[in-house]
């Protein structure tokens, strides 16, 4: 699904540039949910803007589904973000003025789904995260855990070929956080391909596969006993 | 363009403050407003002036003879002569571009006394000798019978065409004036019509003329071949400015007079006249477009600005979009139209405003009688496309800038977080 060849990735930083990735490889299967681990300034966020097409990468290749992913001008790497991507995000992202049913149905609406189908989507994807009774509301009106959640229908709703998740649960509490990855998990047993960056060990012994980053190059990547979050809510 | 969703977020957008959207729509709404007032003041004024005109052929001459003041073969200065009827001939032959030429005899008027009696009732009005077509030069309202025609001019029928105020003053209220007879000069006329004239509103001293055939006016009062005074009218799209110096010389020529013996002819050239007020108007309406779209411009540019500010606000909701998909030009479409919408509907506002107030003003005027120089102040359908089309495109302009900041955001640095 995902193939990174010798991937590099620096900034420039007035005079003297950072070099925040030096050389990554590695293989996502379908149907994998893996974690990307590290500490900051280990570079996982730069990795996932590129594999998210949000930053370019200087060197190397990426390909996402078979499509090689390179010189993307905006209108194209949104398109691509569009129709192969879904974006969960630690601050949830959502767009205040806009209801969650709204919120949901904003990807299809930028694929050109007409508004009844759009609706009738985003209300199963929002029953899929247990909020369709919520679909009416406001983001201000949902608890952390609720618009989290909501943020997951809106990455489920395009369809997409990867889940891309940074920090999802950075800013809830353990128990919501838990909550969280039992839904992304029950995901994952869908059969999508999910990846998670994190910091929190326990959220990684979640997924299936952990890779750990350290100052740009991989440092470890092995596969795991997966740990049901279910059984701590 | 019709996009429900579309609409729905602008509306969302600009009703999240209300207190903002109103006080920056207020910027286009007062330039929009100030450019009709000004626009619709300079008409009133124009109406104002051009109703003192009337309906006058305005490309149009009016020439009389003064004294020679050069002595000319063998002639001596200060010698009085008169055009003679043999004088319009002689210009229908020798100068182009002539539309009419009418001569034309006069008495009464400024120096007369009490030249008109019927019955017992006695006025002072101006009489004129005419040809039939001073009624397209000087126009009039034949309100009833006919105007002096060519029969008249022939058999010389003493006829006459007597106005409102010579009516008012000459019969009683209801009484019939057609086929009655008037003593002007002591000589019967028998009228035959009588008129109205737009000029000055239809007051003053339009309304108390009275026409009669120019052939009958010079047998009884005995004027033989000597003609007052001229009005000549040239043919649309030649100026009569441009060729009176033609006219002139000729009967310079005709009459003996010293080629540069400018005295000797007076003149009151109307078109020039009415250019020099057509200018005026013209500038004014400079003025009123100058001033008005530069305040409107100051609306327009607390729009840009304001759009400027939302676009900073949204920076991270559009990199949410832009992660979630939405092209660049979508984004930029929404910014560009929720920009022009606000100035659309600010200045529909506007024009909406103007237009009650010049209402308001001509109730007033209506209700309190005429102002001078100051009639029906008014804005045309093509004022409102005008300032239409200047509204979307300093909508255009006011989105173009902010839309084009918006997209310039890369969606990851919109994303940072904290």
């Amino acid at each position: 699904m995902i193939e990174i060849k010798d991937l590099h990735k620096s900034y420039k930083m007035g005079s003297n540039s950072l070099h925040v990735l030096k050389g990554l490889n590695f293989n996502i299967e379908e149907g994998e949910l893996v974690a990307i681990m590290g500490s900051s300034g280990s570079g996982k966020s730069t990795l996932l803007n590129i594999l998210g097409m949000l930053d370019e990468l200087d060197e190397g290749s990426y390909t996402l589904d078979g499509v090689p992913i390179k010189n993307l001008n905006e209108t194209k790497a949104a398109e691509y973000r569009n129709k192969f991507l879904g974006f969960i995000f630690q601050s949830f992202n959502l767009i205040n003025y806009k209801t969650a049913l709204e919120n949901v149905a904003l990807p299809l609406y930028y694929q050109g789904v007409s508004r009844k189908e759009r609706q009738e989507k985003a209300l199963k994807y929002l029953e899929q995260v247990g909020l369709k009774e919520w679909a009416g509301h406001l983001p201000s009106e949902l608890s952390g855990g609720q618009k989290q959640r909501v943020a997951i229908a809106r990455a489920l709703a395009a369809e997409p070929k990867v889940l891309m998740a940074d920090e999802p649960t950075g800013a809830l509490d353990s128990k919501t956080s838990y909550e969280v990855m039992d839904l992304i998990q029950k995901i994952n047993d869908d059969g999508n391909t999910i990846l998670v960056v994190t910091h929190e060990p326990d959220i990684a012994d979640m997924c299936k596969r952990i890779v750990h980053l350290k100052d740009g190059v991989i440092v470890e990547d092995k596969k795991v006993d997966q740990v049901r979050a279910s059984q701590y809510v | 363009m019709f996009n429900q969703d579309r609409w729905k977020e602008i509306l969302q957008v600009l009703t999240t403050n209300w207190f903002r959207t109103i006080l920056t729509a207020f910027g286009v709404f007062w330039g929009i407003f100030i450019l009709i007032l000004l626009l619709s003041a300079g008409k009133g004024l124009e109406n104002g002036i051009r109703s003192n005109f009337g309906d006058i052929a305005t490309n149009t001459m009016f020439t009389w003879t003064q004294k020679a003041t050069k002595a000319y073969k063998g002639l001596p200065k200060d010698r009085i002569y008169y055009y003679t009827t043999d004088d319009v001939p002689a210009l229908w032959n020798n100068i182009d571009g002539l539309r009419y030429v009418s001569p034309r005899n006069q008495s009464g008027g400024f120096n007369g006394g009490g030249n008109v009696v019927r019955g017992l009732k006695t006025g002072a009005f101006s009489i004129y000798g005419d040809y039939p077509e001073i009624i397209k030069q000087q126009p009039m309202d034949i309100t009833s019978g006919r105007f002096i025609n060519q029969l008249d001019i022939d058999q010389k029928r003493k006829v006459a065409i007597i106005g409102l105020d010579v009516r008012k003053s000459l019969y009683d209220k209801d009484e019939e004036v057609l086929g009655t007879y008037i003593k002007i000069n002591n000589v019967n006329f028998m009228v035959i019509g009588t008129y109205k004239k737009s000029e000055n509103n239809g007051r003053g001293e339009a309304q108390k003329e009275i026409y009669t055939p120019f052939t009958t006016f010079s047998q009884v009062f005995n004027r033989g071949n000597d003609i007052g005074w001229m009005a000549i009218t040239a043919v649309d799209g030649t100026p009569i400015t441009d060729i009176k110096e033609q006219i002139f010389t000729l009967l310079k020529e005709r009459h003996r007079i010293h080629p540069e013996d400018n005295r000797a002819i007076g003149h009151f050239d109307l078109y020039e006249e009415f250019s020099r007020v057509q200018r005026l108007f013209g500038a004014l309406r400079f003025i009123g477009y100058f001033v008005g779209i530069l305040v409107l411009l100051s609306g327009v540019i607390g729009v840009s600005n304001i759009m400027l500010i939302v676009v900073k606000e949204r920076t991270k909701e559009i990199g949410i979009r832009r992660a979630l998909g939405e092209s660049p030009w979508s984004i930029k479409k929404q910014i560009l139209m929720e920009s022009i919408f606000l100035t659309i509907i600010s200045g529909m506002a506007g024009i909406v405003m103007g237009a009650l107030t010049i209402y308001g003003v001509n109730y007033l005027l209506d209700a309190n009688g005429p102002i001078p120089m100051f009639v029906n102040p008014s804005v045309n359908l093509g004022v409102v496309t005008v300032a239409l089309i200047i509204l979307i495109v300093s909508g255009l302009f006011a989105g173009f800038i902010p839309a084009n900041s918006a997209i310039k955001v890369r969606p990851i640095e919109a994303l940072r977080t904290e």
